[in-house]
């Protein structure tokens, strides 16, 4: 193809995009609709995912180490803690802070009233990288000498990550059907514009055009029309996130929900909503127009 | 040159719109294909254009066999046969210089090119003094000029005109068959489809006729066989 060539249908792309507007205007709000509410649905799954991952962070196994031990060999269990594979962070509470932890907790109770430091042991609170693997790491801590006795709550772990892993699934199923349904109805309207335009395709056959030539101006115009609804989503959604997350934290004054601002979901959003709409529009127009193409 | 050698073409079993048709048109020929309505004349037109494939038996155009053509070999077939329709199938968005530079830039012409054989061709179908004008602003007479400029505009050797003057009035329909001899008489060769017997018989040209998918009569001067 001629440089000059690709110009001219780099200008009939565009040119196309204005010619039928209405049908450019369809496609760009039912591009704008189908992002809208993957992104916002992503948006909340990203949110549920990251609240349930913190609630799984405050599951942690209590390391009670051995009462024989001095408070500097009671210490260096912790450097063994650090040491394995799964363990995030082993923070090292002395019998004098847990006594001052329990008696906030029991200020209350009077039976614990006569409880003393030595009545208690050094421990140590470990949060786990991964609580699935709890039951292993609690039977590798076990092994490490020093350590007289675990606490870990295994069910509750097991409960997160069965929570986890069944929102993931769910997650990405519901993502995936959005999407092919989104492509659906995109695609549909693409073919409506191009059915719009079935005779000015059949002249072009008809004078010798090439595939590649009618295909340019089409696709170029499905790319515009992609980026466009993309760019529009993308805004919308920003400023509908920041209004909806604005809202529940007005209402949430016990603060039981905690969302990540935008701005940290901005490059990942930017990209796919790019990757979405250049998707939609390039691969819709693409496909719509080979129907056309059989004459 | 257009060769059909005992072309059968079925669209579906048992329902044949050729049924064995040979025909030779030379070169610089000015040729009527003539027959009643559902004789086989559209589906000769859409086996020259490479719309449809023959079943059976051989059509060459311009050095193309199109029993056998690839399917990204067909546009380039059709550079070199302008075809010229009864609705004329203009671009009604585009002005008359751009459909027909349009067809130009289908087979990768320079706009130097472009901006000095397009004025030449609205020329000669006279249409150089509406070149801004959109095709709904013309008449019918002036549309189907239009169609043929854009037809000729790539320098065929052929030109197939399929009903060409259907809808217009007799006056219209003669000039319009006048400018395809003129086009006819600087080596172009045309091939039109019509059912206007009167216009056939006042050009005197040679006539195929064409009727249930077979040739019935090949003459000149105007004469032909019909089937009662």
């Amino acid at each position: 193809m001629r440089m000059n060539n690709f110009g001219y249908l780099l200008k009939e792309g565009i040119r196309g995009i204005f010619l039928h507007g209405f049908m450019s205007f369809a496609a760009v709000c039912v591009t704008v609709a189908c992002l809208l509410i993957v992104g916002s649905f992503s948006c909340l799954i990203y949110n549920v995912n990251l609240m349930v991952e913190d609630l799984n962070k405050t599951n942690e196994i209590l390391v009670y180490v051995d009462s024989s031990l001095s408070d500097a060999e009671a210490k260096s269990v912790g450097t063994k803690l650090n040491q394995l594979e799964n363990v995030h962070q082993a923070k090292f509470v002395s019998r004098e802070q847990a006594l001052e932890d329990f008696i906030k907790d029991h200020q209350d109770d009077e039976a614990f009233s006569g409880v003393e430091a030595a009545d208690l042991r050094h421990r140590f609170v470990v949060v786990l990288e991964d609580n699935s693997l709890m039951e292993q790491t609690d039977e590798q801590i076990r092994q490490i000498p020093g350590v007289a006795k675990t606490r870990a709550e295994y069910e509750l772990a097991e409960g997160f990550t069965t929570i986890q892993n069944v929102l993931h699934i769910a997650s990405i199923a519901i993502i995936a059907v959005l999407l092919v349904v989104s492509l659906l109805i995109i695609s549909n309207t693409v073919k409506l514009a191009l059915y719009d335009r079935k005779d000015e395709i059949a002249i072009m056959k008809m004078v010798g055009a090439t595939d590649g030539f009618i295909r340019l101006p089409f696709v170029v115009e499905g790319f515009a029309l992609g980026m466009m609804g993309a760019a529009v989503a993308f805004g919308l959604e920003w400023v509908l996130y920041d209004t909806l997350v604005l809202k529940i934290e007005e209402l949430d004054s016990l603060r039981l929900f905690t969302f990540v601002p935008f701005d940290e979901l901005l490059v990942p959003m930017v990209i796919t909503f790019c990757a979405a709409g250049l998707f939609v529009g390039v691969v819709g127009s693409w496909t719509s127009i080979r129907k056309f193409l059989d004459v | 040159m257009i060769e059909f050698i005992d072309v059968v073409k079925s669209y579906s079993v048992g329902n044949k719109a050729l049924r064995g048709v040979s025909m030779q048109i030379e070169d610089g020929e000015f040729v009527f294909l003539v027959g009643p309505s559902g004789s086989g004349k559209s589906t000769i037109i859409k086996l020259i254009t490479g719309e449809l494939r023959p079943t059976s038996g051989s059509v060459h155009v311009n050095g193309y066999s199109l029993e056998r053509i690839r399917k990204r070999e067909v546009p380039y077939l059709r550079r070199t046969v302008g075809v010229v329709f009864q609705d004329f199938r203009l671009i009604d968005t585009k002005t008359v210089y751009e459909n027909v530079a349009f067809a130009m830039r289908v087979i990768g012409a320079g706009e130097r090119e472009i901006r000095e054989r397009v004025p030449y061709v609205l020329d000669l179908v006279g249409l150089d003094t509406k070149s801004r004008r959109h095709p709904n602003e013309l008449s019918g007479g002036e549309q189907q000029r239009l169609a043929i400029a854009r037809a000729l505009v790539n320098n065929p050797s052929m030109i197939i005109a399929d009903e060409p003057t259907g809808n217009l009035d007799p006056a219209r329909s003669l000039e319009i068959m006048t400018l395809l001899q003129e086009i006819n008489n600087l080596g172009t060769t045309v091939l039109v489809v019509t059912h206007e017997m009167d216009l056939v018989q006042r050009f005197a040209k040679r006539v195929i006729a064409i009727d249930e998918g077979l040739v019935i009569s090949d003459g000149m001067d105007g004469r032909y066989y019909e089937n009662e």
